[in-house]
């Protein structure tokens, strides 16, 4: 509340001391600003534009792409370093367009395909909002791409194979909250930047629409809704309530997705979060066949291992304890076919989202430095072909690839 | 040349329950608070994850989650004829260290004391007559009612699970009559028992006692507190005393509080720095600060508007009188008040071994016990029993830890393979029915500083000057004939008794729960803190923890504690800020 408070006072003064308008135009300007920080907040600007541990907004942090690491810009309106020189039409152009004021394309790993979404007087907004942050010199670190990647103009090809600017257009046949909940997700809230395999050319495929992706050694789930969609068996009210508060009684956020929800959907209006809770819903998924059965004794060890180590949590029928240590059973993230968030929680752990209704960070501990890739095969594949889970046997070579990309001398042989 | 830092309001002086308490309170007041803690920072996945939360070795056998005795110890001798010596290894008590403090790896027995045992005595001697010689037993200036609400507090903050046995003022079945009257039920149900428990309650009902659930800080059930923060139920596997909780599942500063206060822009916390002295102007009447020390020796001054010490009863103590912020008690002249009627607490008890049974104490937690209150405090007449004050006796089952826990029958071999024998047979079929005897104040019991031994910066260690007293021998022979009472009926082979005989012997473990050196009081001639533990000389500063306590109870001191801090916290809220100054005019 504080710094709700202190924020918007500093917006008031920056309004006040920027311009000297009449009193009409300074409410105007202010409830501009405010359009534009909600924006801000729908397109959880902070998370990728932010380095751990440094200044808001100040960029340089580094995506992992498939094709190497990008580096993101500074958005703050420092001169030098930010887009202190950029015109609304220059902001408006890259947001819409994804062309830069010096004419480059930019790299899709900023999600424009999605923000051409977006209206002008949203954008608009948005602009203003930004130049009321306070000002930081950060330099953009070099991108790591190699050659041609690297050079600019392959991405003009990219984007007249995959990218046409389109404005939001809504569809009169469905509700209000639908239509709203399309444009958030479709639009600034870029939900398939994750949840959305890519293609060859790291383009959404536009038949895996939001039924799952992988990035950054992480596996986004499904989250279609309709009878065979990742929510299927999640209500409504269960994903407002995972949205705004980081955890429901199916699951709890980690990884990425706790910062969408600390940046951003935890401060979104309740409505909005119905509204994509309405539109996820609406969206069937797809039918899913039925995994081989897995080896009966790497069931018996996994299952030994799961007494030992993961019952005093998450129970012993994998129910857990509902908003506190996620179920096993029925989770999205367990019977994903892509076993790969499965396996690295389980190697480095996982630490819950804490938020303003949910402020602990329930964690739980790494197994990697105690349990080797073939007992981790086994309890991860214990775990997602119990308790009605079907999401196919893990092999201690898929542990051991990932154990290795990360990188971070896990085992207990390193 | 300590390094001039820049004003805060309010400087914490060690950072466990009582520090998480007051920096939540003041912070909430929009006060710029620091918390000065020596050990580390501590958080459950870092620190004591499932894991490795429940490694004896580690934790207990080599003193990982204590206070770092080669840095600073005490030094200790039952009389004054002796020749203090240093405790180089922790036994009899184990204070913490780091984050949490002893929040971290307390067991979660959490009382209320009775509403007579803060009028010690008054109460007493208008019932019985004067004191025997030599005790200095004193009331403590606060009474029950004032604090009810602040023990509703923090028992709602810790989720304590238990059954009310007076519920404002109407007694109810199955808790404990004798407690003062509760404005609430406990915000969760009891511990499931186990069998022992069945068997030490049939018993307790037998003698016509009112055995009850002990009131406990392990969660019953999923917990949101009134903060927001989450407790996870408790998973019963007997490693809560000595250890961290990896499960969530226990109360302590890391899980009811830290994760909404560490969020705050107003409250900032440094680690690995020990406080050296709290800092006064000339007129001594007024802190400045604090002058603190950090791992590389730089010192740094740090000056504040409002100094709160909040470390362990031993420091607070210590630290008061290395600061020169009052007398230090002299017992040949009984001039000084700082050190004085140091208190401990004493325990006896019988073990108890079925023959077909199994107790399977591996299933235990902290506070997964029965109790029964009939001889606590003033709850029985004393008259001609020669001693005043008693203790609660329960059947806790807390752990099996199996390097700690070896129960063997009278007679058995100390070594040997009888003895391994012994404990083998016994380890899953036996328990143990305990007595927790308060600790009455005398004269000859004290705190003072070493005239020979220093911590790592050259200071003073403090000195312990401590013996079981008169009053303590003759009410805890009293509460060991009833442990033995109870714990022979309940149905089981043989019972072995532990009687508290001899001296102190500061070696074998007994409690945490030492009292006493900064006591509150009525006056300033009786006492270190006024009944707001806010110091008589020096105003600004406020003093936490079981030193205020003028004699200590039969019962666990950390809901005392707290609802002391809740108490003070208010005062300092609603008064203090209002109009600095004394809260009590002397």
């Amino acid at each position: 509340m504080r710094t709700a408070r202190h924020s918007t006072a500093a917006l008031l003064a920056g309004a006040l001391l920027g311009d000297p308008l009449p009193a009409r135009a300074q409410e105007a300007v202010y409830s501009q600003v405010e359009r534009g920080r909600y924006a801000l907040i729908t397109g959880n600007c902070q998370g990728c534009h932010t380095a751990p541990g440094e200044a808001p907004f100040a960029g340089g942090r580094g995506l992992e792409t498939p094709f190497g690491t990008i580096y993101t810009p500074n958005i703050t309106f420092e001169p030098e370093t930010g887009l202190g020189r950029w015109s609304r039409d220059d902001f408006w152009r890259a947001m819409h367009e994804g062309i830069a004021p010096d004419g480059s394309r930019l790299y899709p790993a900023f999600p424009y395909p999605h923000f051409s979404k977006m209206p002008r007087d949203e954008v608009d907004a948005l602009y203003d909002y930004l130049a009321t942050l306070p000002r930081v010199k950060k330099e953009k670190p070099d991108n790591e791409l190699p050659w041609p990647l690297s050079w600019r103009f392959t991405l003009a090809a990219w984007r007249w194979l995959f990218f046409e600017p389109e404005p939001f257009v809504p569809n009169p046949q469905k509700s209000e909250a639908w239509n709203r909940g399309a444009y958030l997700v479709e639009g600034p809230a870029h939900c398939a930047g994750c949840h959305t395999e890519k293609n060859f050319a790291g383009a959404d495929k536009p038949d895996r629409h939001l039924m799952g992706g992988q990035l950054e050694d992480w596996a986004a789930p499904d989250i279609r809704g309709g009878r065979n969609g990742g929510l299927a068996d999640w209500s409504e009210d269960d994903i407002v309530e995972f949205l705004k508060t980081g955890r429901n009684v199916h699951t709890a956020a980690f990884s990425i997705m706790s910062e969408v929800i600390e940046f951003s959907t935890q401060h979104m209006v309740e409505a909005d979060l119905r509204a994509i809770a309405v539109y996820l819903k609406d969206l069937e998924g797809e039918e899913r066949r039925a995994p081989a059965e897995p080896d009966e004794a790497v069931m018996q060890a996994g299952a030994a291992i799961y007494f030992d180590n993961c019952s005093a949590c998450h129970v012993s029928d994998g129910a857990g304890v509902p908003r506190f240590f996620a179920p096993l059973a029925g989770s999205g993230k367990v019977n994903n076919e892509d076993a790969t968030t499965v396996i690295r929680v389980i190697l480095e752990g996982a630490r819950a989202v804490p938020t303003h209704v949910r402020p602990s960070p329930l964690t739980m501990p790494a197994f990697g430095w105690k349990l080797d890739d073939e007992q981790i095969a086994a309890v991860a594949t214990y775990v997602r072909a119990s308790w009605g889970n079907r999401g196919g046997a893990v092999s201690a070579s898929e542990v051991a690839d990932l154990r290795e990309r990360l990188g971070e001398g896990l085992g207990p042989d390193r | 040349m300590a390094r001039k830092l820049p004003p805060v309001d309010v400087v914490l002086v060690g950072f466990g329950w009582t520090g998480a308490i007051m920096a939540q309170e003041l912070t909430e007041e929009g006060l710029e608070v620091l918390a000065i803690e020596r050990g580390p920072w501590r958080d459950t996945p870092s620190h004591f994850p499932t894991t490795a939360a429940q490694d004896e070795i580690r934790w207990y056998w080599r003193k990982e989650m204590f206070q770092s005795a080669s840095r600073e110890t005490l030094t200790f001798r039952n009389n004054r004829s002796q020749t203090a010596l240093p405790m180089r290894r922790w036994g009899s008590f184990l204070p913490g260290e780091g984050v949490g403090g002893g929040g971290v790896h307390w067991n979660g027995q959490t009382w209320r004391f009775l509403p007579s045992d803060f009028l010690a005595a008054s109460h007493n001697t208008a019932r019985y007559g004067p004191m025997r010689p030599g005790m200095t037993v004193q009331d403590y200036g606060v009474t029950y009612e004032e604090l009810e609400a602040h023990y509703d507090r923090f028992e709602k903050l810790c989720g304590i699970g238990g059954t009310a046995g007076n519920l404002k003022g109407e007694i109810h079945e199955g808790g404990n009559p004798f407690e003062g009257a509760r404005s609430a039920e406990y915000p969760n149900p009891p511990m499931h028992m186990t069998f022992a428990q069945n068997r030490f309650e049939a018993a307790a009902r037998e003698l016509g006692l009112k055995p009850f659930p002990g009131p406990s800080a392990n969660m019953t059930r999923p917990y949101v507190n009134p903060l927001g923060c989450q407790l996870a139920p408790c998973t019963y596997c007997g490693f809560c005393e000595k250890y961290g909780c990896g499960n969530y599942s226990k109360a302590s500063p890391q899980t009811a509080i830290l994760p909404v206060l560490m969020r705050k822009p107003n409250f900032s916390l440094k680690v690995h720095n020990e406080v050296l002295v709290v800092k006064l102007d000339s007129t001594g009447a007024r802190a400045t600060g604090v002058i603190h020390v950090d791992q590389n020796g730089e010192e740094y001054e740090q000056p504040a508007d409002l100094v709160i010490l909040c470390a362990y009863q031993l420091s607070n103590t210590r630290l008061m009188m290395l600061s020169g912020i009052g007398e230090i008690y002299n017992p040949a002249t009984g001039e000084g008040l700082v050190g004085k009627n140091y208190c401990y607490q004493v325990m006896s008890g019988a073990d108890v071994f079925f023959d077909d049974k199994y107790t399977n104490e591996f299933v235990g937690a902290g506070a997964l016990g029965m109790c029964v209150d009939e001889y606590n405090g003033d709850n029985f007449d004393h008259s001609g029993l020669g001693f005043i004050g008693g203790g609660y006796i329960s059947c806790w089952t807390t752990h099996s830890r199996p390097i700690e826990r070896q129960r063997t029958p009278e007679g058995t071999p100390e070594w040997g393979s009888a003895w391994k024998k012994a404990v083998a047979e016994n380890f899953l079929k036996s328990s143990n029915v305990g007595a927790h005897g308060a600790s009455m104040a005398y004269a000859t019991n004290y705190l003072d500083l070493d005239p020979t031994y220093t911590d790592i910066y050259g200071r003073p260690l403090m000195r312990m000057t401590f013996d079981f007293t008169p009053n303590d021998r003759a009410m805890s022979a009293f509460l060991t004939e009833r442990v033995r009472e109870i714990a022979g009926r309940m149905g089981a082979r043989e019972i072995k008794l532990s009687p508290r005989e001899g001296p102190y012997d500061s070696m074998p473990y007994q409690t945490t729960h030492n009292t006493g050196g900064t006591i509150m009081g009525t006056n300033p001639r009786n006492s270190v803190v006024n009944r707001y533990l806010q110091s008589w000389e020096v105003s600004n500063l406020f003093v936490m923890g079981a030193g205020v306590f003028p004699q200590n109870a039969g019962y666990n001191p950390t809901g005392t504690v707290a609802a002391l801090a809740y108490w003070s916290a208010d005062a300092i809220r609603n008064r203090y800020l209002r109009s600095p100054g004394p809260l009590v005019q002397a």
